[in-house]
């Protein structure tokens, strides 16, 4: 299929996107865990594009409190698994989601407002690219190789990846 | 991974604690509206005299909308979900009230009323003249919402007779009708509210008690503003097609303004012209001098300097629509930072256009910060700050960043449907948050005042209050026409007279 030069290289790369990408989810989470005064409403009430009614609906009294929490809970989550490298696929998978709603509630579609937005951006963003990057990692697996998953799973098959 | 957790938790921890230690140097705590007892016994009788834009906005708040404007709320609601008018309408307490009179001289307007409020539960009746509605038996109270000039007649006629006032703002349209109408409400049973329903408006009192704590130091200046740039700002308002000499009473519309024969433009839009209306001094700079009073009670300017001009809108009309007012408080003080003596007076500039509409902000400047008032409050530490010299010094405060923000509606995302409602609630005038949820300030006000009529108890616009903002609103018109420094005499209570010049008689001439 692919050819792939050198797999230990590889490896090793994946295993810095994980982490980097861990540590970014974790650091997001754990700013908000701690500030009593965070609230996704602003971000939520700004939002754009088709998807708009819904993010506007999520702000109403009896949910913002629930997608705060959820927010903070799935970041942390997706933060922790893919920087210890434990329950990394579903890791990948919840940010890969988390990133999509972030995505979807301000799209860099050129006929949308841009609001609440750093860089320019014409379809694809940041959140975008962390978002492939996120199915790229639920493709190639890295803790069996390094991480927790490592030290638990010595007798499970490991997954190869070619 | 604990690097990543202990960063994020130290991070956010030392903010937090940094701004504790400012909030605890400010020590500010928000306004929460005062308590008014509610109206027991027999529901009041209010009537309604002027049943145009702001008397059909002053029965919403007094919990009577009409049919028309429900279907229109409804309709924009459809449109726009977040357009929350009628939802909020709908769940604004009700009053202890029946409405039981109109009175206005337009057929229309006033089968408009008659037909969405004279109902089985509510008989309305209508007056030809306020004269017989006052005397009807009818009626306990009334509401003024009428041009200007008929504003002081209305409202001593109605005190003269014990019928408790609710009268839009100017209070007056000349100098000598705002004395007789004081003397009135000193020797009436009723009482009287003005309609500057701001001072209801939580940001406003908050901001009086964190000035009273020097939070600003001694402020120098204060900048307020109008901006706008759309025909009904500028007052072009719609001319309704029903409009005759058989359907509009001419000579009670002119009142005690000048004989001129029957005209829609003048009916309509009647705030152009000096003969019914006060121009921006009286219609927008009001708003403005009232909002600062209310928060600084500076009273009245002991000079005032005007100019200004018909620039944008060349349309016939005689009021300016460009007008720049300066108030002069050479020995007022809201206290310092500095050593005693050092500074003393602050200069009120109110500065209008009706031909751009860039959202200047209305801004008090201090020795020690600088305060945004609006319904949003923000305060910035200045840089040469005596009182905050240490923590500025330290870094604790940047002069760039805000060191209070007070914004009450902060959960609550707003609709605003047009550029003038947009105008008026940037500044503070339409609405107030009350524990989140958005409360119509002029209910507020109303409110107040009903309860007042039955319970007794002081009025946050009250006489004294409209005294000073008539005057001070004529002082800055008589300035514009007559090109001349206006000054006041507070031992006497009077405007130090100029030779020649007789001051009534300058302000309702047309230029």
């Amino acid at each position: 299929m692919i050819k792939i030069r050198n797999e230990k290289y590889l490896k090793n790369s994946m295993v810095l996107l994980r982490l980097f990408i861990g540590w970014h989810f974790l650091y997001e989470g754990v700013i908000k865990l701690y500030n009593p005064d965070w609230t996704s409403f602003g971000y939520l009430a700004s939002a754009q594009g088709p998807f708009r009614p819904f993010f506007l609906w999520l702000t109403n009294d009896s949910l913002i409190g629930i997608a705060d929490l959820g927010n903070i809970a799935a970041l942390t989550f997706v933060g922790l698994s893919l920087v210890l490298g434990i329950f990394e696929k579903w890791g990948a998978l919840v940010g890969a989601c988390l990133l999509a709603l972030y995505y979807l509630a301000h799209p860099s579609f050129p006929w949308v407002t841009q609001l609440n937005v750093e860089g320019s951006y014409w379809f694809i963003n940041k959140n975008l690219i962390e978002l492939i990057a996120c199915v790229v990692i639920y493709q190639i697996p890295t803790s069996a190789f390094f991480g927790v998953q490592r030290i638990l799973g010595k007798n499970e098959v490991q997954t190869e990846t070619n | 991974m604990g690097a990543i957790w202990w960063a994020g938790a130290a991070n956010t921890v030392a903010k937090k604690r940094e701004r504790s230690i400012i909030l605890e140097q400010l020590n500010i705590q928000p306004s929460l509206p005062s308590a008014v007892p509610a109206i027991s016994g027999a529901p009041i009788r209010v009537g309604i005299i002027g049943f145009g834009i702001r008397g059909e906005q002053l029965c919403r708040a007094l919990g009577y909308a009409t049919d028309e404007w429900k279907e229109d709320m409804r309709l924009a609601a459809e449109e726009n979900p977040k357009h929350s008018a009628l939802k909020d309408f709908m769940g604004q307490d009700k009053h202890n009230i029946k409405l039981t009179g109109v009175c206005d001289i337009f057929d229309y307007r006033a089968n408009k009323a008659l037909k969405s409020f004279n109902r089985d539960d509510n008989k309305m009746e209508r007056f030809r003249t306020h004269q017989e509605m006052i005397r009807s038996g009818k009626v306990d109270a009334v509401v003024i919402a009428t041009p200007d000039h008929w504003h002081a007649p209305m409202a001593i006629d109605a005190l003269e007779n014990n019928i408790h006032v609710y009268v839009e703002k100017p209070m007056t349209h000349t100098v000598e009708e705002t004395y007789r109408l004081r003397e009135a409400a000193r020797n009436s049973k009723a009482v009287i509210q003005i309609g500057h329903q701001h001072r209801q408006t939580l940001s406003f009192q908050t901001a009086k008690e964190i000035i009273q704590k020097g939070t600003i130091g001694h402020i120098s200046l204060i900048q307020t503003n109008t901006n706008r740039n759309d025909d009904n700002g500028a007052w072009m308002y719609d001319i309704h097609p029903d409009a005759s000499p058989q359907t509009i009473d001419w000579d009670m519309f002119l009142g005690s303004a000048p004989k001129v024969p029957f005209n829609k433009k003048h009916f309509f839009r009647w705030r152009k012209w000096w003969a019914y209306g006060s121009g921006l001094s009286g219609d927008l700079l009001s708003h403005d001098y009232d909002r600062l009073n209310c928060v600084l009670n500076m009273g009245i300017p002991d000079s005032v300097m005007t100019s200004g001009g018909v620039y944008t809108h060349r349309d016939g009309r005689d009021v300016p629509d460009v007008l720049q007012v300066n108030m002069e408080y050479p020995n007022f003080s809201t206290g310092g930072s500095q050593k005693a003596g050092k500074e003393k007076g602050m200069t009120f500039v109110y500065s209008a256009t009706l031909g751009n509409g860039f959202s200047r902000p209305t801004v008090l400047m201090g020795h020690d910060g600088t305060m945004e008032l609006g319904n949003r409050l923000t305060i910035w530490p200045d840089g040469r700050s005596t009182r905050y010299a240490e923590m500025v010094e330290t870094e604790k405060m940047k002069p760039g960043v805000p060191i209070y923000q007070y914004n009450p509606g902060a959960s609550v995302p707003d609709a605003v449907a047009s550029a003038t409602s947009q105008y008026f609630a940037d500044k503070g005038l339409m609405w107030t948050y009350i524990n989140g949820a958005r409360v119509d300030s002029t209910f507020l006000h109303m409110r107040e005042w009903l309860s007042s009529t039955r319970n007794g108890g002081k009025l946050s616009c009250g006489i004294d209050e409209g005294f000073e903002e008539a005057i001070s609103s004529h002082m800055a018109g008589l300035s514009y026409k007559l090109g001349r420094r206006i000054e006041w005499d507070k031992e006497q209570e009077i405007l130090k007279p100029i030779e020649g010049v007789d001051f009534d008689e300058a302000l309702l001439a047309p230029m």
